[in-house]
């Protein structure tokens, strides 16, 4: 297809991105995802909501987050030099926030009542719970029985937040199991309920306005980058489940032809075994709204995902994301449960951060590229959340390393 | 519009019952659930026991708009090693004793996405499949099968539902055939329906805009309120009743006579609707 002048324009109005992304809901919702594409191009050009977005961006989430020069991580892997860009200092811990203040917002617009979500690791149900107690609204949210047991530090979070977590045992009890019960929620409820979904994924406008409100995270790397080091950078590295952190690092550079990206989808066990990487071992199929690359079986069933890191644990990935893959605009690569790990141990050991496992598969791209780079090379790095929500998991997984210690 | 082609099979019938003056029993099943063969048995036995229209459901993982009945059924289908292949040998063996009985498969998008939609719509047209209803295409998405499944002689049911209002009716009417499903609750499948006077005024209100036969389904489970919903509409879908004499059932041959004994029931109480 014809890219023309800029690779930020889309999606088409049906919602496509090439072939990928659409509207594939049951006509129960048709209705309200018209009425929610309406609302948000209203929002979009109103100068008060960006006001107001802008004053909770500022005083209740604590933006804009530093780009951080990770000096000793840089100097240990002796190559490019590395930024972080720090989602994780965020209110809440990761990014997921900047996206909920923006559907909160719509949703006051549009008069509802009600929330709902659904939640992998527990950051977007977290995020959803505050800004629906921020605002007063009754939420509620879905979540896998799976990530229940091993994310336990959100589930009470999200409950001292006011809200009531659902546990969904339906399929593998993770991300996509809660998606559906969330849809099915939606369907019922269609009068009074938003539904915030918190990934660049889903039926037409949820992939668009989900990376518009993530869009600040690059928007600020940008303004931030030229003023520590005079230019763009050289590379972006997010890491990637539905893709929302990613998306919101590289939208702003998608036209900066110089500025290559890298999204780094998680391998789990390894692309041979079971994994979470919709692009490197998935097809191209229909789920929960969207046309995408999807992990599936030869009949169209969908199989389940796995990674160490439950935020990442979707067989599906946000479709403008698939187009950039298939364009090539954007590099994907995977990182294993094991290497992910490693990103995790290295950021603790060289920069005094604990970064969630999520982003650690990003921080493990990095171990092994930065040291092939000479070190005029910028690359920035979405360190998209904080992990400590991820003690129990981490805490398994290296119990002899700790031990020694 | 004029209309050269022969009537199809599903026009044959819903003409007839109206001149029966009776609504069609339309009934629901998995295919697959609880095994293929306890399931092909059921399929066969559904005419004879008083079906009308048949909808096939084919398994799906992820069956967003189901209720946790429909949902179970599609994990035991899948769980005994149903595909596609296996659904449309089913219609092809209902066809080999039964040439007048319309079939509907029943859906989601990915796994005929998968399958091809080419070659599913051959294999489907080929092996009798009268009609389709795919949950997640609406009819901003025609292009992807509703309008190459007409080119291929199968019709193309829709969903209309109480959310859709007067502007999106027409899109909604609009290269639909065989018949229009009513969904007469938002929801998922298996939840409760309003009361029958405020599905008969929306059926009505939408009658107005359509020839084609409307059928309701969505929280219909007994033999009276199927009766009560014939009293006004062509078509009373059953669907979650049925599964749930499967999933109640202590054996999958208990299942299949649960399912059957259901459909007699509903199929005398669909010849009473109106006297």
């Amino acid at each position: 297809m014809s890219t023309e002048n800029t690779l930020r324009q889309g999606p088409d109005e049906s919602g496509f991105f090439g072939r990928f992304g659409g509207r594939f809901v049951a006509e129960t919702l048709m209705p309200l995802i018209l009425d929610l594409q309406e609302e948000y191009e209203k929002a979009k050009h109103d100068p008060e909501f960006h006001a107001a977005l802008e004053v909770l961006r500022k005083d209740f989430v604590g933006r804009e987050t530093p780009l951080y020069l990770a000096e000793r991580l840089t100097e240990a892997l002796g190559g490019a030099k590395i930024y972080l860009k720090r989602e994780d200092l965020n209110h809440t811990g990761a990014h997921k926030i900047n996206n909920c203040l923006g559907q909160i917002l719509l949703a006051k617009r549009m008069g509802k009542k009600r929330i709902i979500a659904e939640t992998g690791a527990g950051m977007h149900g977290v995020a959803t719970a505050t800004v629906a107690a921020r605002f007063g609204l009754e939420c509620v949210i879905y979540m896998g029985s799976t990530d229940i047991h091993r994310q336990q530090p959100n589930v009470q979070r999200m409950k001292l937040l006011g809200a009531e977590v659902i546990p969904v045992t339906s399929g593998t009890g993770t991300l996509k199991d809660a998606m559906n019960e969330a849809l099915r929620d939606w369907v019922t409820n269609v009068h009074d309920t938003f539904y915030i979904i918190g990934t660049v994924a889903g039926p037409h406008p949820y992939p668009a306005l989900v990376r518009d409100f993530q869009a600040v995270i690059g928007e600020e790397t940008r303004r931030q980058i030229m003023e520590k080091e005079g230019r763009l950078p050289d590379t972006l590295v997010a890491c990637i489940g539905g893709g929302s952190n990613a998306m919101g690092l590289f939208h702003p550079f998608l036209d900066d032809k110089s500025v290559h990206m890298i999204g780094v989808e998680a391998g789990g066990e390894g692309l041979d075994k079971r994994h979470a990487a919709s692009l490197k071992g998935g097809e191209p199929g229909v789920l929960h709204g969207n046309r995408t690359f999807l992990l599936q079986s030869e009949d169209g069933q969908i199989q389940d995902a796995h990674s160490i890191s439950a935020g990442l644990d979707y067989p599906g990935i946000g479709p403008e994301h698939a187009w950039l893959h298939e364009i090539e605009r954007v590099e994907y690569v995977s990182i294993t449960d094991q290497e992910a790990l490693e990103g995790f141990k290295a950021l603790c050991k060289y920069e005094g951060i604990i970064p969630a496992l999520e982003s650690s598969h990003a921080l493990a791209h990095i171990l092994k590229l930065a040291p092939t780079l000479p070190k005029d090379h910028i690359i920035v790095v979405n360190l998209s959340g904080r992990g400590d929500k991820d003690m129990t998991t981490v805490t398994e997984h290296l119990a002899d390393e700790l031990a020694e210690q | 519009m004029t209309d050269t082609r022969q009537a199809s099979r599903m026009e044959r019938r819903f003409a007839a019952l109206k001149q029966e003056n009776r609504p069609a029993l339309i009934t629901f099943i998995t295919a697959g659930d609880p095994d293929y063969a306890n399931s092909l048995d059921t399929l066969l036995g559904l005419p004879e026991a008083g079906a009308d229209v048949i909808e096939l459901g084919m398994p799906f993982t992820d069956p967003m708009a189901d209720g946790p009945a429909i949902q179970l059924a599609n994990q035991r289908a899948l769980a005994s090693g149903q595909d596609m292949l296996k659904t449309l040998q089913m219609v092809r063996i209902l066809r080999e004793q039964d040439q007048d009985t319309p079939l509907v498969l029943m859906g989601y998008y990915n796994p005929i996405y998968r399958y091809g939609v080419k070659r599913f719509l051959e294999e489907a047209a080929e092996e009798g499949v009268d009609g389709l209803i795919v949950v997640d295409l609406p009819p901003e998405h025609d292009n992807e099968l509703c309008i190459p499944a007409r080119e291929a002689g199968v019709h193309f049911i829709r969903l209309a539902t109480p959310t859709t209002d007067a502007k999106r009716l027409p899109g909604v009417l609009n290269n639909t055939s065989g018949f229009l499903y009513y969904v007469s609750s938002t929801g998922v499948t298996g939840s409760a329906a309003p009361t029958p006077e405020k599905v008969q005024q929306e059926v009505e209100a939408i009658r107005a805009n359509t020839d084609i036969p409307i059928g309701v389904g969505f929280g219909i489970r007994t033999p009276e309120q199927a009766a009560r919903i014939g009293q006004f509409a062509d078509g009373v879908v059953v669907g979650s009743a049925l599964i749930d004499c499967i999933n109640k059932a202590s054996t999958p041959e208990e299942g299949t006579q649960g399912v059957l004994s259901l459909t007699r029931e509903l199929a005398a109480a669909v010849r009473t609707a109106r006297k």
